[in-house]
């Protein structure tokens, strides 16, 4: 018998059903959507991918803001592409959702409601074309580091759904990083702009990787379960381990002064996340809570004459 | 026999699931699904959603409550059959091993 | 498609090797032409139509009435922009300047789009009514323009023909819907097209550039394309169960647009388009 994956089984017996889910956990298979599953596997990817779609249609903002005053056509047009690509990776992600019983339009009132979550990160606003660097570079860079491993996720529609995000996103980082190459390459003004934005967007770029691991309280039943396959930590180490070079190559200056390489730990040494700031926006008290929100509102009602004019049209045709 | 997971029933725009082919001589494959009030919109929403990188040649949608499953619950005993008929598989055929054009 | 392949669990994406195609359409078809000031002038027209109007769809996305439909508006704004910069980068050739220095340099005089094009989004019925009117004249000159003497335009034309017949149908599709669907969709579908009809007419108008450069084969006289755009709208209509706005509210706005006057809202949008360029003049981004 296999060590259960849910483990809240530990030390007793399980039914058949728990059997076979916990054999297919364990012999790395998928879970699929009309399988048996505990109810908190179902809510815990409830929850996390409808937070991912949610993080995905509230990040359309930050950049959206930038479409209409990107600096070339080119950029306009990588630009719109990108925030495109967003709504298309929320959708899938409310899809992926959806195959657990739970329906878009009770999503979307949830966020509406503010009783789901979004990551917390788009809660920042982007004060400068730079910006539209950082997000690519850091926060798309940091998401990418987080979803690749979900790829793998136990849950197969999950799985799926980020293996064409993962795919998708590989412009993404790119972009970002040659929005920043060019402003480092381009006048003194703009090599200001650029660090300036990256001294932004450093921080709660790596506080996209979640609380310190003595610190996440549903990481270990997500790794046990296969939802999650690196802890919030390692994660966030490996990420630093590639934003070093890249860093020097673009030519700015990672905003912590005691980042370093530790030979004995093959690990970076850094500061301590100040996590009161972390807590703040989660709290509702980041830069521009209110106005995602607001945005998201008015966009959903200023839209439902028009979403119930084609479903009347579409009942009058049927009948 | 079940509907395909995701219909609820209950919403405005009903969720159509998509069928890709990527090339010619390939078979549509499932890619995901989608929100559209009817068939004509449905086609085109999977149109600009699952085939901006040129991934399809043809697209078909199908009213994610006009698909049928088969009982997950049953699938030991559905799927059972199968197994132990190796007279199925080529490889089963151990005796004409080597001889050629077989 | 299988995770394992494709995905190395150690944060390494592969990137698709596709072969990319000419970011220009026409620029293969050029082999280095510039051209004439006529000409030049000929497709500034046509870019800044589809400029204005891609600046415009821009906004919605983030906010459009579905996801979906975020989706489908990026990609017809995406269409148009790939129209204004093939367009522009030929112009620019006259006199050597680049698409960006045309869309982000000049001042609202110098730019040459009909009045259509910059009518703000107002609400969806509006942009839909704008994007039928848009749409379906374009359907009709980039078939003519095809045809063209001058190669470049007509590989612009070729490719943009495609990607506008497909804008066409997204703008017919929802026309009907909105007027077919709740009382209030109807109401609303009737002002929009009553706000966008009295731009119609400027889209048709010869005057001598096009009437020069269509004697030499070159440009489409706009006046031709009336009787298909006619025969379009009125079949969308009486599918629609639409009518053509009449009597007191059929106005016919004066128009001036090719010669560089404009209404009020192109000011406003170019001062947005152009504010971080002009900004850093001459900086590479």
């Amino acid at each position: 018998m296999t060590s259960p994956a849910d483990l809240s089984l530990v030390g007793r017996e399980f039914s058949p059903e728990e059997a076979q889910f916990n054999d297919l956990i364990a012999e790395d298979s998928r879970i699929e959507p009309r399988d048996w599953m505990p109810d908190a596997y179902r809510k815990t990817l409830i929850r996390q991918i409808s937070q991912h779609a949610h993080s995905e249609i509230i990040g359309m903002q930050p950049e959206s803001n930038w479409i209409s005053r990107a600096p070339s056509l080119k950029r306009k047009a990588i630009l719109i592409a990108k925030v495109q690509d967003e709504a298309g990776h929320g959708l899938y992600l409310y899809s992926a959702a959806q195959t657990l019983g739970i329906s878009r339009e009770e999503m979307t009132d949830q966020l509406l409601e503010g009783k789901a979550k979004y990551s917390s990160i788009f809660n920042y606003t982007t004060p400068t074309w730079a910006d539209m660097g950082s997000i690519g570079w850091l926060v798309d860079g940091a998401a990418i580091a987080n979803q690749v491993p979900l790829c793998r996720a136990s849950y197969g529609p999950y799985g799926r759904a980020m293996v064409r995000i993962c795919k998708e996103e590989s412009f993404h980082q790119r972009q970002g990083f040659e929005i920043l190459l060019e402003l480092m390459q381009g006048t003194e003004e703009q090599r200001r702009m650029a660090q300036e934005s990256v001294n932004r967007w450093y921080w709660p770029a790596l506080m996209m990787f979640g609380p310190p691991d003595d610190e996440s309280p549903n990481s270990t039943q997500s790794m046990a379960w296969k939802i999650k396959r690196f802890s919030n930590d390692e994660l966030r180490q490996r990420f630093v381990g590639m934003l070093v070079p890249q860093a020097e190559v673009l030519g700015v200056t990672l905003p912590d002064p005691n980042l370093k390489w530790n030979e004995e730990k093959q690990a970076y040494d850094m500061s301590e996340i100040d996590w009161d700031e972390f807590h703040e926006v989660i709290a509702g008290r980041g830069p521009a809570n209110a106005e995602r929100m607001r945005r998201r509102r008015e966009a959903h009602e200023n839209g439902a004459w028009v979403r119930e004019a084609a479903a009347a049209y579409a009942r009058k045709q049927a009948a | 026999m079940m509907s395909t997971p995701g219909e609820t029933g209950t919403e405005a725009w009903p969720l159509w699931e998509v069928f890709v082919r990527a090339n010619r001589g390939l078979s549509h494959v499932h890619v995901g699904s989608l929100h559209a009030p009817d068939a004509d919109m449905a086609v085109r929403n999977a149109r600009d959603l699952y085939t901006r990188r040129n991934e399809g040649v043809s697209i078909w949608v199908v009213p994610a409550d006009a698909i049928t499953t088969s009982d997950p619950d049953a699938k030991g005993a559905f799927f059972e059959s199968p197994a132990g008929k190796n007279y199925r598989h080529a490889v089963y055929y151990t005796k004409s091993e080597g001889v050629k054009h077989l | 498609m299988s995770d394992e392949h494709d995905i190395d669990p150690h944060g390494e994406v592969s990137v698709d090797r596709i072969r990319l195609a000419d970011e220009y359409a026409g620029e293969s078809a050029r082999h280095g032409a510039v051209a004439s000031t006529d000409v030049a002038e000929y497709a500034m027209r046509l870019g800044d139509d589809a400029l204005v109007l891609a600046q415009h769809l821009g906004d919605w996305i983030s906010r459009a009435p579905e996801l979906e439909e975020d989706v489908a508006l990026g990609n017809i704004a995406l269409d148009l922009i790939g129209h204004a910069r093939s367009l522009l980068h030929y112009a620019g050739t006259d006199t050597g300047r680049s698409e960006d220095d045309l869309a982000y340099f000049r001042d609202e005089p110098d730019f040459r789009n009909a009045w259509l094009f910059e009518q703000p989004n107002g609400d969806f019925a509006h942009t839909i009514a704008r994007g039928l009117v848009a749409s379906v004249y374009l359907v009709e000159l980039y078939a003519a323009l095809t045809e063209s003497t001058d190669l470049t335009l007509a590989a612009i034309a070729a490719k943009s023909a495609k990607e506008v017949d497909y804008h066409r149908d997204h703008a017919i599709q929802w026309t009907v819907r909105l007027a077919g669907g709740t009382e209030e969709s109807r109401r609303r579908m009737i002002v929009g097209i009553g706000d966008t009809w009295p731009y119609v007419e400027e889209l048709f108008r010869d005057d001598e550039l096009v009437e020069r450069l269509a004697a030499q084969g070159v440009a489409v006289l706009p006046s031709s394309l009336r009787a298909g755009f006619d025969a379009m709208i009125a079949d969308v209509f009486a599918e629609a169960k639409l009518e053509l706005p009449t009597g007191r509210h059929a106005y016919i706005a004066a128009g001036g647009g090719r010669q560089g006057k404009h209404t009020e809202h192109l000011g406003p949008l170019l001062a947005e388009m152009q504010v971080l360029a002009r900004a850093h003049p001459g900086a590479s981004w």
